[in-house]
């Protein structure tokens, strides 16, 4: 028998679908957390690899801020019913109704920091005890340390300093009640590594990743954020149309697009190995309040 | 803001940067491998810079990050790469490494994945958290102070865990003028250190992280030194082969439709730990012993005729057999053995101590069973690898030791397969995780008789 070589995204595809089935062998009721994003989507197709011809072991759970792309929720209800599985939806307008939240002020009004409610709301009502999610790595100094099973308190904290030590490809997921775990699957992988997969697997994604014309507000920093309903206007505002796509799709109100006319994943790849301003930076307006952002989030129960 | 205004300035090289004329290469021509390595040493060493310096160089690291470091350099000028890796808050503030963080970087011939593991001799257990999943380890040394207690306990800890590629990366050379003198006796120093404890011998590069000579580049500085860059070396070693072990299986999850299209499918899906599996093959189902041949490999949902370490597939057997999460299945032709009794070396990680007649859970991979340690063999000494003799273990002690579970394991001693040679212990209340586990020694005793003939197995 010859030896076989294995690409290196073979090797990080082997080792997510290897995840994805210890999250199936070992807890009751997961749940793979869907954001109509390109890292959930991939883990779709990684679920649909390491499953079939199964049914996933696990439903969709979409937490909808309200503030969601029209094209991204359209996108999601097409993949769910192409897939065959369970999509459940919970929504922040819901939660913000149930406890009495504060709208969040501001010209552009994000409901980000408010999808952990709803994201906890959720995890007691279906009592799940781990989630699927499609964070990496690389994405933000905070995640670069964070494990692939991790473990958090049942108010969804995260204490870097109680992490337990990830060893080989040894998963602990052993909890107890009222504590949940985050798994991430493709830790490993990068922006890049995304896009490759995609374009390798010919995945479909939500039209707004791609070049589309957009009218948009131009912000302060010169990041330019789609107009949607939810913006405040002023009357100086400048408001531009250009040729856009997003790079990572959140909430409507803190997910700038950057200009591109990039029309295939090829040329995405491309547009990214030239880039030079790393994913989140480029897009996440929420990130960029204070260096230990990520870090406060997630300690208090952000994914 | 361009990074030309920064002091670190990129070395520039053909290879590494992605010039639009390599873009058709990556995406067509080169099949892209993957290795993973740890960096051992303190910050002292300089190896959060030095990390620094191949994302950098590599041109790895966006101008928002960069900029983001900008705002925090008081007095700004010189961009400090050692804050591009120490993420938490904790670690800004006592200027130290506390945890494993895990850095990615891709060349047109590899992806990268960087484990940097603290050095201090109080975080041990995240250094054998970093170096259980790497392929190589870059040993930093200060060329002023050449091989030190730290190299040796570094060192000695890598190569406990498997790793069998080492770089000997001699740092801040500027500091010593570039002396070649310096830098020969402390090769010299180290491959004594590797003669004497039979370890493969490692590759010994003269660089300077800060100025980033022979990092990325090879140096003008360094004109006596021949060899690859760092980075040329990491580009040319050679990555993981599992598929030349003894074939092991482990069986994650098993997919049984039940619709009306496929009735009776029964499909153990897991990954191939080491070696390769053949259609075909007589196998046998650990710990039962029940005998039966592989009907169909699948990965992704298609029959082939074989698959390797490390795939994820789906094995169906001929016969009927109760095979569930946890068993393993073997070629009858290389077997495991199955024990209940074993001698591993533990890296105790949890900060109560670790009494003999414990009882806690062991996780081999899938199989979670009760286990308890009969007895501490003695303790090692992490600087000299000397044995002495211990009533108990503490946090960051590695330990030999004899291990009892209530369910027999198949396994395989660590230095002949990494993959089942290793375990974890688990404290059964809190679930944490106390320890990582090396099999040493097993004991056949226990060992499962075969049942003959299969047992059918009914719904």
């Amino acid at each position: 028998m010859s030896t076989p070589s294995f690409d290196y995204l073979d090797r990080l595809e082997a080792e997510a679908i290897h995840i994805l089935r210890e999250v199936a062998g070992q807890f009751e009721r997961p749940a793979l957390l869907f954001s109509g994003g390109k890292d959930s989507i991939v883990l779709t197709r990684l679920a649909e690899k390491a499953f079939r011809p199964g049914r996933f072991p696990f439903p969709l759970v979409h937490v909808d801020t309200g503030h969601n792309f029209p094209e991204v929720l359209a996108y999601r209800d097409a993949l769910a019913e192409q897939l065959g599985e369970k999509l459940i939806v919970r929504s922040v307008e819901d939660t913000i109704r149930r406890q009495r939240l504060r709208e969040p002020m501001g010209k552009y009004p994000s409901r980000n920091p408010l999808q952990t409610y709803t994201l906890l709301e959720t995890i007691e009502e279906f009592e799940f005890d781990a989630c699927i999610g499609g964070a990496r790595r690389d994405e933000e100094k905070a995640r670069a340390k964070e494990r692939i099973f991790s473990v958090r308190d049942e108010f969804g904290q995260w204490d870097p300093k109680r992490q337990r030590p990830e060893l080989w490809n040894i998963y602990n997921g052993r909890i107890q009640k009222g504590e949940n775990v985050r798994v991430f699957p493709i830790s490993n992988w990068t922006e890049l590594d995304v896009w490759r997969y995609i374009q390798r697997e010919n995945i479909a994604l939500p039209d707004i990743y791609f070049g589309h014309e957009r009218t948009c507000v131009v912000l302060p920093s010169g990041q330019l954020l789609g107009l949607t309903e939810h913006i405040r206007l002023d009357k100086d505002d400048e408001i531009v149309t250009r040729q856009v796509r997003f790079r990572t799709v959140g909430d409507s109100t803190c997910t700038a697009a950057v200009e591109s006319d990039a029309a295939t994943v090829e040329d995405i790849i491309q547009d990214l190995l030239l880039a030079k301003v790393s994913e989140r930076g480029a897009t996440r307006l929420d990130d960029n309040i204070s260096e230990a952002g990520m870090e406060d989030r997630k300690r208090n129960g952000y994914f | 803001m361009s990074p030309k205004g920064h002091s670190a300035t990129p070395s520039t090289s053909p290879q590494i940067i992605f010039h639009i004329s390599h873009i058709s290469h990556i995406n067509h021509l080169l099949q892209v491998d993957l290795l993973r390595f740890i960096t051992c040493g303190s910050v002292d060493d300089g190896k959060s810079t030095l990390i620094g310096r191949l994302l950098y160089d590599s041109e790895s690291v966006s101008l928002d990050v960069l900029a983001a470091l900008e705002k925090r350099q008081a007095s700004g000028g010189v961009v400090d790469l050692a804050l591009l890796t120490d993420g938490l808050r904790a670690e800004r503030e006592q200027g130290i490494t506390i945890d494993v963080a895990y850095k990615y970087f891709t060349t047109p011939r590899r992806k990268f994945i960087i484990t940097d593991a603290p050095g201090h001799v109080q975080y041990t257990r995240n250094m054998v958290t970093g170096a259980s999943n790497a392929d190589l380890a870059i040993v930093l040394v200060d060329a002023r102070q050449g091989v030190i207690e730290q190299t040796r306990r570094h060192t000695l800890i890598a190569a406990l865990l498997g790793i069998r590629h080492f770089v000997l990366a001699v740092n801040k050379m500027d500091l010593v003028d570039y002396d070649q003198a310096v830098f020969d006796q402390i090769a010299i120093d180290y491959a004594a250190l590797t003669n004497h404890f039979h370890l493969p011998a490692a590759t010994a590069i003269p660089l300077s992280a800060l100025n980033g000579d022979n990092v990325v580049t090879r140096s003008k500085h360094l004109p006596w030194y021949t060899g690859p860059s760092l980075l040329e070396h990491l580009e040319s070693v050679p990555s993981a082969v599992e598929t030349t072990a003894a074939p092991r299986f482990q069986v994650q999850y098993v997919i049984r439709p039940q619709t009306p299209e496929l009735p009776d499918y029964r499909g153990y899906a897991g990954q191939i730990l080491s070696g390769q599996y053949r259609r075909g093959e007589r196998v046998r189902v650990l710990p039962s012993g029940l005998e039966s041949e592989i009907e169909a490999i699948e990965v992704n949902q298609e029959e082939v005729e074989s698959a390797a370490a490390p795939q994820a597939v789906v094995i169906r057997l001929r016969d009927d057999l109760d095979v569930s999460r946890g068993d393993a299945l073997v070629p009858v032709a290389a077997e495991a053995t199955v024990t209940r009794e074993l001698e591993a070396t533990l890296c105790w990680m949890s900060e109560q101590p670790l009494w003999p007649g414990r009882k806690l859970l062991v996780q081999h991979h899938t199989t979670l069973t009760k286990a308890s340690v009969s007895a501490i063999l003695y303790k090692v000494n992490v600087h000299t690898f000397a044995r002495v003799s211990a009533e108990q273990a503490q946090l960051n002690d590695i330990v030999r030791v004899r291990l009892k579970t209530a369910q027999p394991l198949a396994v395989d001693l660590y230095q002949e397969n990494r993959a089942t040679g290793s375990f974890i212990l688990v404290d059964e209340v809190s679930g944490d995780t106390l320890a990582a586990g090396l099999v040493e020694a097993s004991n056949s005793e226990y060992f499962t008789a075969p049942v003959q003939p299969p047992v059918a197995f009914s719904i």
